[in-house]
């Protein structure tokens, strides 16, 4: 019937909202990265000729808590953790999930199958229960930690990029390639690694942000990096603690900003995903 | 339909075995030794030997797995090292707060996910479905552990409408208190529901009210409103029940995030507890129950998927 | 007498990303009580679309449509659902081009034949079964009984066909839509489907309009022929004259394009050559023109308009007419 259309009117363009956020992520990572070097008041040890439990103001940008310590301070560093753990996370779950994924989906056979089932399973035991129980017992040292969620999310990473290079590895254009001698790092590489680039980018960001949360909780209980390193989980807890103490004890700053924090970086890492997946899927009815 | 089930009841049973392999070794193969926590100061290598004998520490680890075995069919979770409960006990006086907060949010999220999802999908892209998506979308960025506290302190410190921490009562010493403090954390719990429910369920009805079979009812002269409910609902239901299964992770988490906040004594502040105490039988304990239940809540809904979508037992 | 159906001057065109795209341009067309009309066309040619404007199933949101559609004497074109849904099943119904996607698959199909019957007629649960039980041996289908409580999924394509005709005939509408209900069905099922349809008209005195692009199908069965072509009607006649007396070039290159039984082996299908045209810019001048093996040079200036040909009740839009055949030419 009618020619199909040269031009694809349904790329969504990515927006200024989309820009916004990435600048905000890109700002906590930087200001992470370069946190000695600002000049900011120890997050660890307070200062005790300071104001307590305070307000914003101008010594402290956004106020002080119980033990004296400035906020700002706290955030800055504490995002370190969420993003150490995010970011290394990912990358680690990337590697352990990721990569055998490709290879299985491609390759098939027993070995896929195993793995398919296997990750079956695994995903059957609920993560949070897992990682309490291992932290437990082997410590709460922030690369431990890492390690720990890197490798519970593994079984996910591995089921969602082996389903994403299954639909493209029976393709025809895969069938050329090997028809055409091509070894089969060079199809993984070459052929299906670009096509599965956006999928996997854009999962990968959800996965930053779900691994955020799930060391968020795990400081909130009191069960990730141990005080008096600053996470923002933790300041959750500390605040949570003085919740819990009596009404008149309350600091709602220590709950708003950290809050406030893990907020922003999740939001934006939500719609950087999200505008890049619908940026990429051509196929997407526009609804 | 038989065999449907029966295949999924036994990878039911693989799935728990491995479970609760990995529940032992979970702590089995950790550096941390339960006997160093129980003597403390008095590890001598005497002492040690004893105290490890009789925790049956000193035998191969798999008849050690297999001893376990046994007494965890038997009922016998072992018992705390600090409090003397049995662990049983304790899971039993804990299982059913999370049950209650469990059910409660559920059944609020279904309650506002179904209408809301309904109602988007009529006029998709219009006024109510775009508010609706953006504020779920926004929600994703508001876990438990976020929203919960400043949730405390706007509704339970602030404005007295909901009760503070460790205001948790059985629902058989009172009703209302009991329903009064579990609102605020059924509510936060509710929420992550919704915005998953939510986003399934529209997207589905929306694919299937394009549907054929969808143009056919509405020549049969059928009303929208029956169309929604006896025609596109039931097709659309099915990726929001699969989507339980991987939500349930996160609902887990959040349980255990609110009971800490309000101190309710639920499976997960025990966990917690247990945890800070190195009382290693009962976070075993713990770890194993909530495990095999999370399992068993899948198969059943495997089960339910082949009552709202017949396609789905035909093998 | 007054007709059962009359259309006068029906537009429908879309609004799309690229433009308006008119699917039916200026449709004509009327229907007495107990009889049957063909529309016949290629895939494109506005047929679906047409038989979809007339019953009022179309999403207001995205198709425009002007013109008149009267049922019974009263304006139907554009009223609102509530206004149709006392129409649909009950006066108007319609048969579906592919029954696999047209029948809900998670529900049994006794429930998705009697559920017009007890919503619209009142009947009770025990009363429905029943009726729907008699559709369904009326519809050929064997053993009736276990049927009623299968899924459409396990049915054959030839049932399911007949299921949504029972579905279609359950309230004994007086007009019946059948969008190509044939097309993707074995050929010996085929004849029967549409045997099944024609004898259960004429029970039934209900009008039929037939809706395909197999002239085949319509050429014993129907008692006028509409052919359509890129969102016009191109031909119009009684299906006797239809055949015999041919006057657009389209018609003849329709019926020439039905393989017959008694040519040769190894004869060649006549095809039309070309596609047709994009009902995003539709051409100037008559639109079959530029696949036209006898277009001039007035058929790509002007569109011819439909004009009245000597036979009753035949009209065709055509510069250039064929000319008048000695012997009748049988399909």
């Amino acid at each position: 019937m009618t020619d199909v259309p040269t031009d694809t009117p349904n790329r969504r363009k990515l927006g200024l909202l989309f820009w916004i956020c990435v600048g905000w992520i890109s700002l906590v990572v930087l200001m992470a990265l370069i946190a000695d070097l600002l000049p900011l008041p120890d997050p660890i040890i307070g200062n005790y000729n300071g104001p307590q439990n305070a307000g914003p103001g101008w010594g402290h940008l956004l106020g002080t808590d119980d033990l004296y310590r400035d906020i700002l301070s706290r955030l800055i560093f504490g995002a370190r953790v969420s993003l150490v753990v995010g970011f290394g996370g990912t990358a680690l779950g990337l590697i352990l999930g990721g990569v055998p994924a490709m290879v299985s989906a491609y390759r098939r056979g027993r070995i896929d199958t195993l793995l398919n089932t296997t990750s079956y399973v695994v995903l059957a035991f609920p993560a949070i229960v897992a990682v309490i129980a291992i932290v437990t017992f082997w410590g709460h040292a922030l690369w431990k930690i890492t390690v720990i969620i890197g490798v519970a999310g593994a079984p996910l990473i591995f089921r969602v990029i082996r389903a994403s290079t299954l639909s493209y590895a029976t393709r025809d254009f895969v069938l050329a390639a090997k028809a055409l001698g091509a070894s089969d790092r060079r199809i993984l590489a070459r052929e299906i690694l670009p096509n599965i680039l956006p999928t996997v980018v854009s999962f990968g960001l959800i996965a930053v942000a779900t691994i955020i949360v799930l060391e968020g909780s795990l400081a909130f209980l009191g069960l990730s990096v141990q005080p008096p390193t600053p996470s923002w989980g933790n300041m959750l807890n500390e605040s949570a603690g003085l919740l819990s103490g009596g009404k008149g004890q309350t600091n709602p700053w220590l709950v708003t900003f950290p809050a406030g924090a893990m907020f922003l970086l999740l939001f934006s890492l939500n719609v950087v995903s999200d505008k890049l997946r619908s940026h990429f899927d051509v196929t997407e009815i526009k609804l | 339909m038989g065999r449907y089930i029966a295949k999924r009841f036994v990878l039911l049973l693989i799935i728990i075995f491995f479970v609760s392999v990995a529940s032992f070794f979970l702590v089995h193969l950790l550096p941390g030794n339960p006997t160093d926590t129980i003597l403390g100061p008095n590890a001598t290598p005497a002492n040690v030997i004893i105290v490890n004998h009789e925790l049956g520490l000193d035998k191969a680890l798999w008849q050690q797995y297999f001893i376990w075995i046994g007494h965890v069919v038997g009922g016998n979770l072992g018992q705390s090292y600090t409090t003397h409960q049995t662990t049983r006990a304790i899971i039993g006086q804990a299982f059913p707060i999370d049950l209650e907060l469990i059910v409660f949010s559920q059944i609020m999220a279904f309650a506002v996910a179904f209408p809301m999802a309904m109602s988007a999908s009529r006029r998709p892209n219009g006024l109510f479905d775009q508010v609706a998506n953006s504020t779920t979308f926004g929600m994703l960025a508001l876990p438990p552990f976020v929203i919960a506290p400043v949730m405390v302190l706007l509704f339970a410190v602030h404005w007295h409408v909901f009760p503070g921490p460790a205001s948790y009562v059985p629902i058989t010493q009172s009703f209302w208190t009991n329903v009064h403090a579990m609102l605020l954390p059924s509510i936060v719990l509710a929420m992550g529901s919704i915005v998953v429910y939510f986003r399934l369920l529209r997207n589905d009805l929306i694919a299937t009210l394009h549907e054929d079979f969808i143009t056919m009812a509405r020549s049969k002269g059928l009303s929208d409103r029956r169309i929604m409910w006896r025609h596109a609902l039931r097709p659309s239901s099915v990726s929001l029940l699969a989507s339980v299964g991987v939500t349930i992770g996160s609902l887990i988490a959040g349980t255990f995030v609110v009971e800490l906040l309000l101190q309710m004594p639920g499976l997960g502040y025990q966990l917690v507890f247990s945890v800070n105490q190195d009382d290693y039988t009962v976070v075993q304990g713990i770890t194993l129950v909530v495990a095999v239940a999370i399992v068993l809540v899948n198969f059943l809904f495997d089960f339910l998927f082949t009552v709202v979508d017949p396609r789905i037992a035909r093998d | 007498m007054t007709p059962l159906l009359q259309v006068e001057d029906l537009h429908v065109s879309f609004a799309t990303p690229r433009g308006a795209v008119r699917a039916v341009q200026g449709v004509s067309l009327s229907l007495q009580q107990g009889k049957t009309l063909g529309i016949v066309g290629e895939s494109g040619s506005g047929k679906t679309v047409l038989s979809r404007a007339i019953m009022g199933l179309l999403p207001s949101q995205s198709a425009t449509q002007t013109g008149s559609v009267r049922f019974e004497g009263a304006e139907i074109l554009n009223a609102p659902d509530r206004t149709l849904r006392q129409l649909w099943g009950t006066q108007i119904s319609m048969v579906f081009q592919d029954p696999m996607t047209s029948l809900n698959p998670v529900l049994r199909i006794g429930r998705q034949i009697t559920e017009t019957l007890r919503l619209h007629l009142g009947l009770d649960r025990g009363e429905a079964k029943e009726t729907a039980l008699s559709l369904l041996m009326q519809m050929g289908i064997p053993s009736p009984v276990e049927r009623y409580d299968a899924y459409p999924w396990q049915l054959s394509g030839g049932m399911r066909q007949r299921v949504m005709i029972a579905i279609a005939l359950a309230c004994a509408p007086r007009l019946l839509m059948a969008d190509e209900p044939t097309t993707g069905l074995d050929v010996t099922v085929q004849a029967q489907i549409l045997d099944l349809l024609s004898s259960l008209q004429h029970e039934r005195q209900m009008a039929m309009i037939l809706v395909t692009h197999d002239l085949g199908v319509v050429a014993t069965r129907t008692d006028e022929i509409l052919v359509m072509y890129a969102g016009h009607v191109v031909e119009r006649a009684p299906t006797a004259t239809l055949f015999s007396q041919m006057s657009m070039p389209y018609t003849e290159a329709l019926v020439k394009s039905i393989p017959r039984l008694d040519q040769p082996s190894h004869t060649r299908l006549l095809a039309i050559e070309g596609r047709p045209p994009d009902l995003l810019t539709p051409p100037t001048g008559c639109p079959f023109a530029p696949r036209c093996p006898y277009a001039q040079g007035k058929c790509h200036e002007e569109k011819p308009p439909l004009v009245a040909g000597s036979l009753p009740g035949h009209s065709y839009a055509c510069w250039f007419p064929l000319p008048v055949r000695q012997k009748p030419a049988k399909p």
